[in-house]
């Protein structure tokens, strides 16, 4: 048992380090550090820019989406190295926030079902930052149930119309291109008539409408589709096939671990060292204690198991369902931890001003942002769904609408 | 990086697993339980002739000299068998207190009969109510006697010697306390077993009346050595713990899918899933800190009291809650003596206490973060 790399590890390591040591934003760094949940801003400049530029420079030395095979523009590198990589990025790879979702679910679901001319011409990009992608699963209508999805793709001649609504879509407001979900059969059972497209998000009849967040930021957006056409060229797998390829997608989305979850703790227990209560730090009292001492070992737990997961890819292994407990701990934990610090304030807490608040409102940010981390990319429900199904071997839940034909599913619940 | 047991070590776990489903089913966990027996004197010798009991004992001193990590995965099984033997008093703290502290001769002749399963130790600390803590320790010694009472003491009333902690001095410091080592036949000091919530392991109180006792260690350092055996103790109760949550983890998972109510097995409904995913996730989040607390405890890193303390915390926690919530999965079965669940409901909170209680090792937690960040 041991935190050693092996020799090829530490060598790679000693690479990255002096890369990133000689080439990234230094300038940045601290305010990068400082960032939490729900407050990732630099002051006196356009974070995308910044990003962007970071990405291409790593694109340029070989360092962007590592796991990707060279042609694609990545480094062909293992899924350890990749890891060490992001051990040794810190806090530059809170610049990745962005290119998450293209590096890692469209990127691989273009890898699996594009042909090889549209990958050598987008894949490139993408790896580089220069092209950002989204991804238009979710729908009002089908959240969770993914497969629930109405927006439609009709057939017309070497094209495909496309009417409908997605929702909750990271980043459509700056994305390029975007992977698109639709029903193509509404006759029969709702997981067998999907298709999926990727398509230009400059098409005609694409709109984009930023999301104003509980939290008053806009990170998600709506995306309506009119008469959309997109060429069947751009068609990813069979038709009626689009379940399985989404699949693949969300397969990939579980791939990254290794970055750290964020929970809050750091945080926190930083504060309750500066905090004064009674003219003591709020460290030393006993209920303070003992609220710390109670997700002390949950962000540690975390942080261990990450390191088992690490091992096992080091060794050859693929990473499981087991995966899943990260964000379903951190996600509720972050939102009790700033509720708690707001508490330790009292009346006071209430305030989020740079003047008014401790710690210039890191915690209140970090509240109004948690709700969104514990639903975006599968619900706490979904995660110990996961967990009871795919590790403990629970049955599946019962799902009434499986074999009926998707337009004779009810749509509404009372009358 | 490799964060985990090797496959020499996980062979081992898987001996002791093999061993403990045929020597220790829950059967013979009910005997001692049900005041038949003081402990399972066949398993005890059976262990020993593994070399179970003496797998962190030097091979100088009779034991197999594996180490601490080899430790760590027979204590997770002892765990999971919840095995109603006095192995946690004499291998946990007596062995551990003697190998820190011993002299060549009293490491001569106790730890190859630990070893060899024909001496029981026990650590005799508490005196009443209160966590481990000098000012807590009131047994006198002077002249090479100890006068006082002690109690609990974990597998006192069948142990052949404790490790007593006794006040020395009076400055008011830690280094008041010094260690004594009391051979059980030698007459002086009289053991009562008491009841306890958990049967399955005994509870006594010792009495010293001008007994004769040998020094476990340099005067004055009595603390010190009782910090390190408590630190390394929480770690490798914490991987019992770990086994006992991970077992009662799956006997709820067991039932939840043979039970059968309302048309379909109990485990398909969600509030259920959901009960058993979240038992889950404080095991692993619990074996996780274990697996750290095992790599401090093997390398003697400076992280061991921090590791241990959350290991302790951690493992305690999954624990009870996977013990709670098997019997709540169980239903009303859960609740009726004839299941096993609340054998290890007992097992799960009995062990939460004796090292000291879980808002102890919190507040341990803090103030060594606290040291850490502050160095």
């Amino acid at each position: 048992m041991n935190f050693d790399d092996t020799p090829q590890e530490a060598a790679f390591r000693a690479e990255a380090k002096a890369w990133i040591a000689a080439n990234a934003p230094k300038q940045y760094e601290e305010e990068l550090r400082k960032s939490s949940l729900g407050r990732t801003q630099l002051k006196g400049a356009n974070i995308l820019e910044v990003a962007k530029a970071w990405q291409k420079k790593k694109a340029d030395a070989g360092w962007a989406c590592l796991h990707w095979p060279k042609e694609y523009g990545g480094r062909g590198a293992s899924p350890i190295e990749r890891v060490i990589w992001q051990q040794e990025e810190g806090p530059f790879g809170k610049l990745s926030g962005m290119f998450i979702i293209g590096h890692g679910m469209c990127g691989p679901t273009m890898m699996a079902f594009a042909g090889e001319d549209q990958k050598r011409k987008y894949l490139p990009p993408l790896a580089s930052g220069e092209k950002i992608w989204c991804q238009l699963f979710s729908e009002p209508a089908g959240g969770s149930d993914v497969a629930g999805l109405r927006t439609r793709a009709e057939r017309k001649g070497d094209d495909w119309i496309i009417n409908g609504q997605k929702i909750w879509t990271s980043g459509a407001h700056y994305s390029d291109y975007g992977i698109l979900l639709t029903r193509t059969d509404p006759n029969v059972a709702k997981h067998k008539g999907l298709t999926m497209f990727f398509l230009d998000m400059k098409s005609l009849g694409v709109e984009v409408k930023p999301i104003k967040q509980a939290n008053g930021a806009s990170d998600f957006n709506e995306v309506y589709f009119t008469d959309v056409k997109i060429p069947d060229s751009q068609r990813l797998g069979a038709v009626n096939d689009g379940w399985n390829v989404s699949l693949t997608t969300l397969m990939n989305e579980r791939m990254s671990i290794g970055a750290g979850v964020s929970t809050g703790f750091p945080e926190l227990f930083e504060f309750c060292n500066s905090l004064m209560l009674d003219d003591c730090p709020a460290i030393e009292d006993r209920n303070v204690r003992s609220k710390l001492a109670n997700w002390a070992v949950k962000a540690s737990g975390l942080k261990y198991t990450s390191m088992r997961a690490i091992s096992a890819l080091s060794k050859g292994e693929r990473p499981g369902p087991e995966n899943s407990i990260g964000k379903l701990v951190a996600g509720s934990m972050i939102q009790d931890v700033a509720a708690y610090a707001l508490d330790l304030q009292g009346a006071a807490g209430v305030l989020s001003g740079p003047e008014d608040a401790e710690a210039t409102g890191k915690f209140q940010a970090m509240l109004l942002r948690a709700p969104g981390t514990r639903v975006e990319g599968g619900t706490d429900e979904i995660m110990r769904n996961i967990i009871a199904e795919r590790v403990l071997g629970l049955p599946g839940d019962i799902r009434v609408d499986k074999d009926v034909p998707f337009n004779k599913i009810p749509t509404r619940g009372r009358g | 990086m490799n964060f985990d047991f090797s496959d020499e070590q996980k062979q081992m776990r898987d001996e002791a697993r093999k061993f403990l489903a045929e020597k220790c089913p829950p059967k013979a966990v009910r005997t001692v339980l049900d005041g038949k027996a003081s402990y399972d004197k066949d398993l005890w010798q059976g262990l020993a002739e593994m070399g179970f009991l003496g797998v962190a004992i030097p091979e100088e001193f009779g034991g197999a000299g594996a180490g601490h990590l080899e430790l760590c995965v027979i204590s997770e099984e002892m765990g999971r068998a919840l095995a109603p033997v006095p192995f946690s008093s004499t291998v946990y703290l007596a062995a551990e207190a003697i190998l820190i502290a011993g002299s060549d001769a009293q490491k001569k002749k106790w730890l190859p009969a630990i070893a060899s399963g024909s001496a029981i130790g026990t650590l005799a600390l508490f005196e009443g109510k209160g966590n481990p803590s000098p000012e807590a320790i009131n047994l006198s010694a002077a002249g090479g006697t100890l006068n006082g009472v002690k109690k609990p003491v974990p597998d006192g009333a069948i142990a052949d010697f404790a490790i007593v902690a006794a006040r020395t001095g009076s400055t008011g410091r830690d280094s008041d306390i010094s260690l004594f080592l009391v051979d059980m036949k030698a007459g002086g000091v009289e053991a009562k077993a008491l009841t306890s919530l958990d049967p399955s392991r005994g509870q006594a109180e010792l009495t010293f009346k001008n007994c004769k006792a040998e020094p476990l260690g340099a005067a004055g350092e009595g603390w010190s050595v009782l910090s390190q055996v408590l630190d390394r103790a929480a770690v490798l109760m914490a991987f019992e713990q770990v086994g006992g949550a991970d077992r009662a983890l799956e006997m709820g998972r067991d039932y939840a899918l043979d039970r059968i109510a309302f048309g379909r097995p109990i485990g398909s409904f969600q509030a259920v899933k959901h009960m058993l995913a979240d038992m889950y996730v404080s095991a692993t989040l619990a074996r996780s800190n274990c697996y750290y607390g095992a790599w401090a405890l093997s390398t003697n890193a400076s992280e061991l009291p921090e590791a241990a303390a959350a290991a302790r915390i951690s493992a305690t926690q999954a624990f009870q809650h996977c013990a709670k919530n098997n019997i709540q999965v169980h239903g009303g079965m859960g609740f009726t003596w004839e299941f096993d669940c609340h054998m290890y409901y007992r097992r799960a909170n009995a062990t939460a206490l004796g090292l000291g209680s879980l808002s102890y090792w919190e507040d341990a937690l803090i103030d060594r973060m606290r040291k850490r960040n502050a160095a």
